[in-house]
């Protein structure tokens, strides 16, 4: 082949990352017009980042295969180990404690989990002999190594991780082929469990912003008001929004946290349907790009890995929006890539990363 | 055989995969359309209602105070009106930190720590949403360091608005009323926002609650943007407001705060009027409370300084005082008589004193008149001829002329509280008190007492009509006056001869000389009265009666007058009552009091200069007197700082307990004073003087 490029580098899904880098400039475009117009404090520190990340990302693209297999399981005890420091410290310390604080990075163990429980449910299921699937050995090994950093998470209380790890973790069962059936009982158990739990589990704070999501107007002024003035931002942006710079919702500070979890608002106020719609389908293009990862892939463990991360993307972007568009409660979800904040946001890059080394590797072999 | 199975099992695994892998794409397609829906739902279809909301969240408006109408006498000099007043208010819903904003806000507008603590309590009582006053008719500069430090003092709303005015002060308080911060109630009623606005108010008495609805405008709105924590970013168009309609009224307001200052100490009541027209030149009742004050708001300690008055200075008297009209009634019971076929040259003739049946009838000439016709009778105001007549031909040829005018009518003026008294007759008694008519009660009525109760504005009216010989209805609105009033069914040669006989009470050496003008070619023609409110035992009478100046000040007889001018054609009639004022000072009996006020109609300068002679020895003209007043009260009751406090659900004068009471103890008294039934005894008899 004629190549301008060393092939190392044309092995790279140049139009993936293109999507990703728009929709990480458009985010820094978004945090500019949040800061009132200006690079200080978000978007100049976000678009450092992005950059340096997605260096990163590509530079993991590199890892082979079987390193990300070999790591998966040690790396799934690890975080486990850290959320339960986290949550030794925290005790000893007086107060619920998310980070981690290692003196030079604070870091949230349980973000890491989100793709590390993906990992490690696929490297279960790889190693797990195909017949045992559809056995209840093939089952509860798969759910406990979802249900306890799951319950750990829970107890800090972080509901919208924890959501996001049982989502993440029950995807890769269901790609494995664990029964429908046990799905199916499941979203029912669930429609059972989520009202007891609203009542029983939950802190009283979760359990407010779960009631005032379902009638946010009860509260215009208390837990309501993110769900309310979002809404605002977003519906009185109209079809071509009120253009760059132009929002008051989030410039007058109408709009809490319009640079975090309601970033989407803050856009779509300025932008429009049309900024909103795009960016949509920026991010599902990105998805759906991951999960053809995962079609192409050849092992099992790379299939599950694949369209698990994938997918974790996607529920990453959907309950964000969910919960900016008022179709759930607010559960500190941030849109990836386009929030302020470095945890989402190394996710996310590292998800792309591995998928971007599975792409690499099944190319290789799959190529001619 | 082994691997047979295994390859079909992951193949089939794989297959497995690609399906779910493909169900699983599939849903997060529909979920990102489901999303893409929802988002065009809301900036869509929900545009219009989040586009408002989103401007309201925006744009914050600031309702500004319309300008309030004006009300002006018949010449356009204005009663009420308005000037620029810079005031500070606390909104008690904004407020945060009070401990520390109240002392800040205290220093910066250097306020007496008395005044400080004074906001404190009004704060504790204030209803959240309504603004409690911190300082009006502040200077410049004042307002100006309150208005940099906005920031630091939440809850402080300064405001540059307008204040009502009273240029007359206390002399108008009884007809404009007054305007005050509306109630709790009235802005539960409406809900209007314009209610709890710093620095507006309504009216709350008088002229001013009553034409609210033309003098109050419409508020215009000051838009700016704000950021959520309330931080002004720009300002926006103003709409501007729309003052009120000015509110033109038939009295002169000279004359008004002339006859307000001629009344001098007196606890009473002027009302003159248009004798061609009914139009009312004046309506005043002294003392009053001061409409300015009242405006900003009364402490406690004013408050209770008014209602403890003796003078009622909370009443209207002119609309809520009732009196029995004493010998006011006489030129009425001429015309009654006459009307009955009385000859007016028939005598009768008065030895001091008439028995009926077990009781003696005195008249307030020990010695007796002797032989007096009909004319005479009312120069002298003997008691005996009307008593005599009044027996001869029964009451029931009274009343109705009575009513004729103007007794015991309702007028139709804008004043929410008008008591119209009593015109009696044997009907009526016999309605009330199941009892028949005696002849005694057509005596007592003869003379204007028993159960006979007028307003001030009721006498004016009589006045007016015995002057004018027509049915004139008093108007106090400009634009509502009642021209073309139709002749009294009354023979015009009676009134004549009543007319003449009034004449005669200043002029011919009758009971009312001191009302002579000084004033060359023009004359006044009138009737004095007395209305007693004790009674005189039988033993007072033979120790010799008490004189009024011994006796404390609300057993003291009620002066009464009633008049007209010029006498050969009128075009001024007045009335004057001064409650318990007992003919004890000259100068501040009726007589006079209604020839000043006669004088300033027809010549101002003189008027105004035998005014200033008196005046001082009055203790000084209505505001100082107020003032004086008000130091000896407050030094009296050693004020506790609570008593400073601004009473928000201050009683509107016109419904306050001093007035209500002060009315009923005159009723009573009345009452009291005639026997029902005929048990008249010895020593119920009656003194009259004049």
């Amino acid at each position: 082949m004629n190549r301008i490029v060393p092939e190392p580098l044309a092995k790279l899904p140049w139009l993936v990352i293109i999507l990703v880098v728009a929709i990480g400039c458009f985010g820094q475009v978004v945090l500019y017009s949040a800061a009132g117009g200006s690079l200080r404090p978000w978007a100049l520190s976000q678009g450092i980042r992005f950059f340096v990340l997605l260096a990163g990302a590509m530079g993991l693209s590199y890892i082979p295969e079987r390193t990300w297999k070999a790591a998966a399981l040690p790396a799934y005890a690890l975080i486990v180990l850290s959320l339960i420091a986290v949550e030794i410290l925290g005790k000893v310390s007086g107060g619920s404690q998310r980070w981690l604080d290692l003196g030079f990075i604070r870091l949230q163990p349980s973000e890491f989990m989100k793709p590390a429980i993906v990992l490690a449910a696929a490297k279960f299921y790889d190693m797990l002999p195909p017949g045992e699937t559809r056995r209840f050995g093939g089952i509860w090994p798969a759910a406990l190594l979802i249900a306890v950093p799951a319950a750990i998470v829970m107890k800090q209380p972080d509901l919208g991780t924890a959501l996001m790890i049982c989502s993440g973790g029950a995807t890769v069962m269901f790609l494995a082929g664990v029964p429908l059936r046990l799905f199916v009982g499941g979203a029912i158990a669930a429609a059972i469990a989520i009202p007891l739990s609203i009542n029983f589990l939950l802190h009283d704070y979760q359990r407010n912003r779960i009631l005032i999501f379902l009638d946010p107007e009860s509260d215009p002024l208390g837990t309501g008001y993110h769900i309310s003035q979002s809404k605002i931002a977003i519906g009185s942006g109209g079809i071509w929004g009120k253009g760059f710079l132009q929002g008051t919702q989030s410039h007058l500070d109408y709009l809490p946290e319009g640079h975090t979890d309601f970033v989407f608002a803050t856009m779509a106020e300025e932008w429009g349907l049309v900024g909103g719609c795009l960016l949509i389908l920026a991010f599902l293009l990105v998805i759906r790009w991951g999960i053809e990862v995962g079609q192409r892939a050849n092992s099992r463990f790379a299939r599950l890995t694949a369209a698990g991360l994938a997918t974790t993307i996607f529920f990453y972007v959907a309950i964000n929006l969910m919960m900016v568009m008022g179709l759930a409660p607010v559960v500190g979800i941030p849109l990836p890539l386009v929030s302020f904040g470095s945890s989402a946001q190394m996710t996310v890059l590292l998800c792309l990363g591995i998928l971007m080394s599975i792409d690499r590797q099944n190319r290789k072999t799959v190529g001619w | 055989m082994r691997n047979t199975p295994r390859i079909v099992t992951e193949m089939s695994q794989a297959y497995t995969f690609s399906r779910r892998a493909w169900m699983l794409g599939a849903a997060q397609g529909a979920v990102g359309l489901m999303l893409a829906g929802r988002m065009a739902w809301l900036s869509v279809a929900q545009n219009e209602r989040y586009t408002m909301l989103s401007e309201s969240n925006r744009v914050n408006m600031t309702l500004l105070p319309p300008r309030r109408g004006w009300i002006v006498d018949r010449h356009g000099v204005p009663i009420a009106n308005n000037r620029t007043d810079f005031r500070v208010d606390i909104i008690p819903d904004r407020l945060r930190d009070k401990e520390r904003v109240l002392p800040l806000l205290g220093r910066i507008l250097q306020l007496p720590p008395e005044e400080v603590e004074r906001i404190a309590i009004d704060l504790e009582h204030a209803a959240g949403f309504q603004p409690v006053q911190v300082a009006e008719n502040l200077d410049w500069e004042r307002f100006a360091a309150v208005s940099v430090r906005l920031p630091e003092l939440p809850g402080v709303a300064p405001t540059r608005g307008f204040a009502r005015n009273y240029p007359a002060g206390a002399a108008v308080a009884h007809l404009t009323g007054y305007v005050g911060v509306p109630n709790a109630e009235q802005y539960k009623k409406t809900r209007d926002p314009l209610l709890v606005t710093p620095g507006f108010k309504l009216g709350k008495d008088g002229l001013e609650k009553m034409l609210e609805a033309e003098l109050r405008g419409v508020a215009g709105a000051k838009r700016v943007e704000v950021t959520a924590r309330g931080k002004l970013v720009a300002e926006l168009a103003t709409k501007p407001d729309i003052p009120g309609k000015t509110a033109r009224l038939t009295i002169d307001v000279g004359l008004q705060e002339y006859a307000a200052r001629r009344l001098g100490t007196n606890s009473g009541s002027v009302v003159v009027i248009d004798t061609r027209t009914g139009e009312m030149l004046a309506m005043v009742s002294m003392p009053a409370y001061d409409p300015n004050s009242f405006s900003d708001g009364i402490s406690h300690l004013e408050w209770q300084m008014l209602s403890d008055d003796d003078h009622v200075p909370l009443m209207n008297k002119v609309t809520q005082g009732l009196y029995p009209p004493g010998s006011t009634v006489k030129p009425m019971n001429g015309l009654a008589l006459m009307n009955a076929g009385v000859d007016p040259s028939a005598r009768v003739n008065c030895s001091g004193a008439m028995r009926l049946g077990t009781s003696v009838f005195h008249c307030h000439k020990k010695g007796g008149h002797g032989p007096l016709d009909l004319k005479n009778a009312i120069m002298q105001s003997c008691d005996i001829y009307f008593y005599e007549m009044a027996r001869r031909v029964g009451y029931n040829a009274i009343a109705p002329v009575a009513r004729v005018l103007g007794l015991g009518q309702k007028f139709d003026l804008p004043f929410s509280t008008q008591r119209y008294g009593t015109m009696p007759d044997p009907a009526w008694k016999l309605k009330k008190y199941k009892h028949d008519w005696t002849v005694a009660d057509s005596l007592n009525a003869s003379i204007g007492q028993g159960y006979v109760l007028a307003n001030p504005l009721q006498l004016a009216v009589m006045a007016a009509r015995l002057a004018s010989g027509r049915a004139l209805q008093p108007s106090i609105l400009a634009n509502h006056v009642h021209r073309d009033s139709p002749a009294l069914a009354i023979d015009s040669e009676h009134l004549a001869r009543v007319r003449d006989a009034m004449f005669g009470v200043i002029n011919q050496g009758g009971t009312g000389g001191a009302a002579k003008l000084l004033i060359p070619g023009v004359a006044i023609a009138g009737k004095t009265g007395t209305a007693q409110v004790r009674r005189i035992t039988m033993a007072e009478r033979r120790s010799g009666v008490l004189k009024n100046g011994q006796l404390p000040f609300k057993m003291r007889d009620h002066a009464l007058f009633i008049g007209f001018a010029p006498a050969d054609n009128p075009r001024y009639a007045l009335a004057v009552v001064l409650e318990h004022n007992g003919h004890t000072v000259r100068n501040l009996d009726t007589p006079m009091i209604a020839r000043d006020i006669m004088t300033y109609m027809l010549d101002r300068e003189r008027a105004l200069k035998s005014l200033a002679e008196v005046e001082p020895t009055w203790g000084g003209d209505i505001r100082t007197r107020m003032a004086a007043t008000a130091e000896t009260y407050r030094k009296a009751q050693s004020a506790p700082p609570a008593a400073i406090a601004t009473k928000t659900d201050a009683i509107v004068p016109s419904d306050a307990p001093a007035v209500v009471n002060a009315t009923d103890m005159a009723n009573a008294t009345q009452e009291a004073l005639t026997t029902p039934g005929s048990t008249v005894a010895e020593d119920d008899t009656r003194d009259r003087q004049q």
